[in-house]
């Protein structure tokens, strides 16, 4: 029908037919099975705290290949504007994809000159949209998404995951964090409802710490972002120093 | 056929530098019954005097809603107005779906100006023979902007437009200053008044005859009722009229001067409203 395997492929043989030159298999209508994309080069958890009068967002600086510690020095929380910070988990070329898709929306905003700034519930409904059509094509981009930013002088942070769901809530976790890191956020939001900037910083970096050691794709090394109506803030690389004489006390794995 | 020798098409220029097809547009405008926009610091109100074509049909629809946050008022061909609104309505959606916000006026505004511009300027195609009054609120505040078949487009702290509306306008200059800061209710009746003006002497404005629109600050856009509209219709009732010469301030169709040239057939205006 239309020859459309090799774009949708980006390229690279489908099957081992392919290689040895029978091309038997030419469109995706006579591939049985269809293959998309699995993620190649990931990053681990993003974590995101609403404190009084902004928001706080967390991610370690590795690039994983499998279970290869492949990249130590990758960046993922990113400003947008004065009023949105973003942390990206998943699939780090897809992020590339993401953010120069960002980059180019924030261009042609720009280009307006009209004064009127993009707010983040524009962003999370926009990147919804994103991630839902690319999920719809079978071809999803493979990232969990937080944004975070400050609107009407209240803070918003929210979800996407690569499937175009979208949650909004004052605690987010993603990845394995969800797992570990969001009970503790949560103990800490209800002992002290409406932290300070310090407050949320110490609980967020906490998380980490407990993140590095117990999630075998985490890294010592990662970046906050902070956003108030006043300032936006990339921290970091910030490193964590690690006690690991009390790994003797961790027992029953085995 | 045509009353020079550089109308023909919209792509022609006359030697003077005009472009004759998109001025005579300009006079479709200005066929329409009048209609007025004006606005204070949190609202945009739009005010239109409708016409019926006979005894028997309805009064024509002047007023359009197009989101939760614009609405607008035409004056020209009601078929062109409803493809611009159409479109606008389209681009308000869409923005919705994309940005879970409001469309600001001034995007909606570059959108339908760029759409307009197109068609002054390709020999296949005629310029939209409709002016609007686009009543908007986003977060910069209340608008009211005009728009032109030229596909130029003005942001107003006040405006009318259709025919007679010279009137109109000359009441809205003189009291300009009052009006950012005067009361919602109390806007509406300085538009009544300004419409008022554009009437004939035997004509008054009556609940049938008159549309009124408002938006702003926790307003959606909503047209009023007729009891409504009756309870600001009082609001001016048994005042004077201000000074408006009745005729020839605001021409029907340009006149030339040669009554041997053949002319375009004059529009039959039925500007009896009751």
């Amino acid at each position: 029908m239309f020859e459309v395997s090799a774009l949708h492929n980006f390229g690279f043989p489908a099957n081992s037919l392919d290689l040895l030159g029978n091309n038997e298999f030419q469109t995706i209508n006579d591939d049985p099975i269809g293959h998309f994309h699995t993620p190649i080069t990931t990053a681990t958890s993003v974590l995101g705290l609403a404190f009084d009068n902004g928001v706080i967002l967390a991610a370690d600086t590795l690039g994983s290949y499998g279970s290869l510690a492949r990249f130590k020095n990758i960046s993922r929380v990113l400003k947008v504007n004065k009023n949105i910070i973003l942390g990206v988990g998943g699939d780090y070329a897809d992020f590339q994809y993401l953010k120069e898709l960002v980059n180019g929306k924030m261009i042609g905003e720009e280009c307006l000159e009209d004064n009127v700034p993009l707010k983040p519930a524009s962003l999370h409904c926009w990147l919804t949209r994103v991630l839902y059509q690319r999920r719809s094509k079978v071809d999803p981009l493979w990232n969990n998404v937080l944004i975070a930013g400050v609107q009407n002088k209240t803070p918003y942070l929210g979800f996407i995951d690569k499937l175009g769901t979208a949650v909004k809530d004052t605690v987010i976790a993603t990845g394995f964090g969800a797992h570990i890191a969001v009970p503790l956020l949560r103990n800490g939001v209800q002992k002290k409802p409406n932290m300070n900037k310090q407050e949320a910083e110490e609980l967020i970096v906490k998380c980490m710490e407990v993140l590095y050691y117990r999630d075998a794709r985490s890294f010592n090394k990662y970046e906050l972002g902070i956003i108030t109506p006043d300032e936006v803030q990339i921290k970091g690389p910030i490193s964590i120093k690690a006690n690991w004489d009390i790994s003797q006390y961790v027992s029953g794995y085995e | 056929m045509f009353r020079n020798q550089y109308d023909s098409d919209v792509t022609v220029w006359s030697p003077q530098g005009r472009i004759h097809q998109v001025e005579y547009a300009m006079e479709a405008v200005k066929l329409g019954s009048a209609t007025v926009g004006l606005k204070n610091k949190t609202h945009a109100v739009l005010v239109a005097l409708k016409r019926a074509a006979s005894e028997l049909s309805a009064y024509q629809k002047k007023l359009f809603p197009i989101d939760e946050h614009v609405g607008i008022s035409i004056s020209g061909l009601t078929a062109d107005a409803r493809m611009l609104s159409r479109y606008m309505r389209t681009e308000c959606l869409n923005y919705k779906y994309a940005h879970d916000a409001p469309l600001p006026l001034n995007r909606l505004l570059l959108k339908l100006g760029n759409k307009m511009q197109v068609c002054t300027q390709r020999y296949d195609k005629r310029p939209y023979g409709v002016g609007l009054l686009i009543a908007g609120y986003d977060d910069s505040g209340p608008h009211i902007y005009q728009t032109c078949p030229s596909a130029n487009y003005y942001d107003c702290r006040a405006m009318a437009i259709g025919s007679r509306s010279q009137s109109a306008r000359t009441y809205l200059e003189k009291h300009l200053d009052i009006f950012p800061n005067c009361a919602t209710e109390e806007l509406v009746a300085h538009g009544l008044r300004a419409l008022r003006d554009t009437l004939p002497n035997e004509v008054e404005l009556t609940v049938k005859n008159v549309s009124i629109g408002i938006v702003g600050v926790d307003t959606t856009y909503k047209e009023f009722a007729e009891n409504e509209t009756a309870r600001y219709l009082s609001m001016i009732e048994g005042e004077e009229r201000r000074g408006a010469p009745p005729t020839g301030t605001d021409p029907v169709a340009p006149d030339d001067g040669s009554e041997n040239e053949p002319r375009d057939p004059e529009p039959v205006v039925a500007m009896d409203t009751e």
